[in-house]
């Protein structure tokens, strides 16, 4: 804890030590109680982040031990045969979130370059700030709007209509349930579009307007100034963007939960219900009853702790690389 | 490519952005506008002041829920705002390189750490030594979602206050700290508390941190150290309950809860725009 600029601070010291040295000493040790006071508390979030880390590590430990690296690629999960595999819903998490980043990065780059560059400056506020409520609804309200609203529909009016269309593609095939991974990657795609616009608009604004007006200066067009100029100066950061999005839906719990039928299954469709990570943790953990069967759970989260550090870790490098670690901040 | 084409595409990207832009809006008017025709009829003034009833039973209120969540939420304020705040401050005054930046890029990727690996943390760190769900354990299981994000936010807004404001305290020959917690830390008030409304609507609403922590319960809260209901967590049940009355009563506690983030959302906005005036 220091003083923007030194020298001020130590004229200050010294006028101090001039005029009333008794009053200096109480600073001083205010300075330094303080001082441990903040310190200490700095340490105590890097504490937690490792214990974090090390909580869920050590819980897992008999899961870890049982099945080894055999547990990522083994797809029975049967509690009651105590016999483990989290390979289902690795695959439910990881198609759920492609499915949602399909649908939603597109969308959310043309919101952002659009907030950012080619819109009226007065409609960009009132959007900016619808755009911020979107991501204040919370996960258990989008879940029930999911279960009542969208599932529905996709039952009687999508899934029909896509499997006659598209019936070909074993993507689209089987009987239309309404839950499964198309609704579970549908409500991821809600959910992360206004993280992946927010981050991508601060990143197109970073951009410094040198770039435009050059790009402008040689007769662009604003579109071609806006790809020439800014988009490929703020490609890496519009990539983290993206990847803060997949952040997000990997983790995403309580709406998957409630749309994605929660069925330990791999199939090909995505009118199948699956299963993700974070839901079987949702649905399992209380009624877990051996040991062993809990720590199969925990050791799911710590696979959910590394993937969502890895790619939040990259996402904010790249993110940073164009902003700066201050601008590029929380979204 | 003909100037004329030029014109066209550029014309043609300008609406399909904007395209995009509005079906980026739609979920939203959506969401709203089915939680409205749903919620409200089934709101009345017992929802607000009644225990839930027994199955089959219709009638009866999340009141008990609606008192867990703020019990709990007060509870990971008291834990997550002083760290929040003191390491906020520490980024934005350290003047080491190292673990103000190690402290940052930290703070910014447990933001993005699924909410539900906090409940698991909370669960090891504080359910099994205490050997019983609690709310006590839901608290700390939202500090942790909540820290990071006032950290961040407060670092952003110490940075805002002007350096003269600083050496003008130092000049008069108060201490150090004296500086920071008279001065700089009033002039980002406004900043800070819209971080803080930020990380609050953002913990009111979390559900999977709770569900095995908390628990939630169908009665009144009876202690810190016990089970306790909240309402993220009553939606939950309801909604994946089969019965229909349980629905309608899902929706209208989505529609109090999203009444309630919104609410502390505006506030977070209104704190800024004073701040603004002020300038």
């Amino acid at each position: 804890m220091s003083p923007a600029s030194s020298p001020s601070a130590e004229a200050a010291e010294r006028l101090a030590l001039d005029v009333r040295p008794s009053a200096l000493g109480r600073g001083r040790s205010g300075d330094r109680i303080f001082d441990g006071l903040v310190k200490a508390t700095v340490w105590m979030v890097l504490l937690l982040a490792a214990g974090l880390v090390c909580s869920l590590a050590w819980e897992s430990r008999t899961a870890i031990a049982a099945f080894g690296w055999r547990f990522l690629v083994t797809s029975t999960w049967d509690p009651v045969a105590g016999s483990f595999g989290a390979l289902p819903f690795i695959y439910g998490t990881l198609v759920s979130s492609l499915v949602a980043l399909v649908i939603a990065a597109p969308l959310s780059l043309g919101a952002a370059i659009y907030l950012a560059d080619l819109a009226p400056l007065w409609i960009r506020p009132p959007i900016a700030f619808l755009i911020e409520m979107l991501a204040a609804v919370p996960s258990v309200v989008y879940g029930l709007w999911g279960i009542f609203v969208l599932v529905p529909w996709l039952r009687q009016s999508v899934q029909p209509l896509l499997g006659r269309a598209l019936g070909f593609l074993p993507l689209f095939q089987g009987p239309p349930y309404g839950v499964g991974m198309l609704a579970a990657g549908l409500i991821l795609a809600i959910m992360v579009v206004p993280y992946i616009t927010s981050v991508s608009r601060e990143v197109l604004l970073a951009v410094p307007n040198s770039q435009r007006e050059a790009a402008l200066g040689l007769g662009a067009t604003r579109w071609e100034a806006t790809r020439i100029a800014v988009l490929r100066y703020g490609r890496s950061g519009l990539i983290g963007a993206i990847l803060l999005g997949l952040g997000r839906a990997l983790g995403e719990t309580m709406a998957v939960t409630m749309v994605i039928g929660n069925r330990p299954q791999i199939a090909a469709s995505l009118f199948a219900p699956g299963y993700t990570m974070a839901s079987v943790i949702a649905n399992e953990f209380t009624e877990a009853t051996s040991d062993l069967y809990v720590a199969a759970l925990v050791e799911i989260g710590l696979l959910l702790l590394v993937v969502t550090v890895v790619v939040n870790a990259l996402a904010r490098l790249l993110v940073w690389s164009v902003g700066g670690p201050v601008k590029g901040g929380l979204a | 490519m003909s100037p004329g084409g030029r014109r066209i595409v550029n014309g043609a990207m300008g609406g399909l952005t904007f395209l995009a832009a509005i079906a980026v809006i739609c979920p939203l008017v959506l969401v709203l506008g089915f939680l409205l025709y749903q919620g409200i009829s089934a709101i009345n003034v017992d929802f607000f002041l009644h225990l839930p009833k027994p199955v089959g039973e219709p009638g009866g209120g999340v009141a008990n829920a609606i008192v867990g969540s703020l019990i709990v939420v007060g509870l990971a304020v008291a834990i997550g705002l002083p760290i929040g705040i003191l390491g906020g401050v520490y980024l934005a005054e350290s003047r080491e390189r190292r673990l103000p930046w190690v402290v940052r890029f930290l703070a910014d990727v447990l933001n993005g750490v699924p909410s539900i690996v906090f409940g698991i943390f909370a669960y090891t760190l504080v359910v099994l030594p205490m050997r019983r769900f609690s709310a006590l354990a839901g608290g700390f299981a939202l500090a942790m979602i909540m820290v990071p994000i006032v950290i961040r936010t407060t670092e952003e807004m110490v940075r805002l206050v002007p350096t003269h404001l600083r050496e003008a305290g130092l000049g008069l020959g108060l201490p150090q700290w004296k500086v920071t917690l008279r001065i700089v830390l009033p002039a980002a008030r406004a900043g800070i508390i819209t971080g803080v409304m930020v990380s609050i609507a953002r913990i009111s609403g979390e559900t999977a941190p709770l569900l095995f922590t908390a628990l939630g319960n169908r009665f009144w809260h009876q202690g810190l150290d016990q089970p306790i209901a909240a309402l993220p967590l009553q939606i939950y049940a309801y909604a994946i309950a089969p019965y229909d009355d349980w629905h309608r009563q899902a929706w209208a506690g989505a529609l109090v809860l999203i009444a309630l983030v919104f609410v502390a959302s505006m506030a977070a906005r209104l704190a800024t725009r004073q701040r603004a005036l002020a300038r």
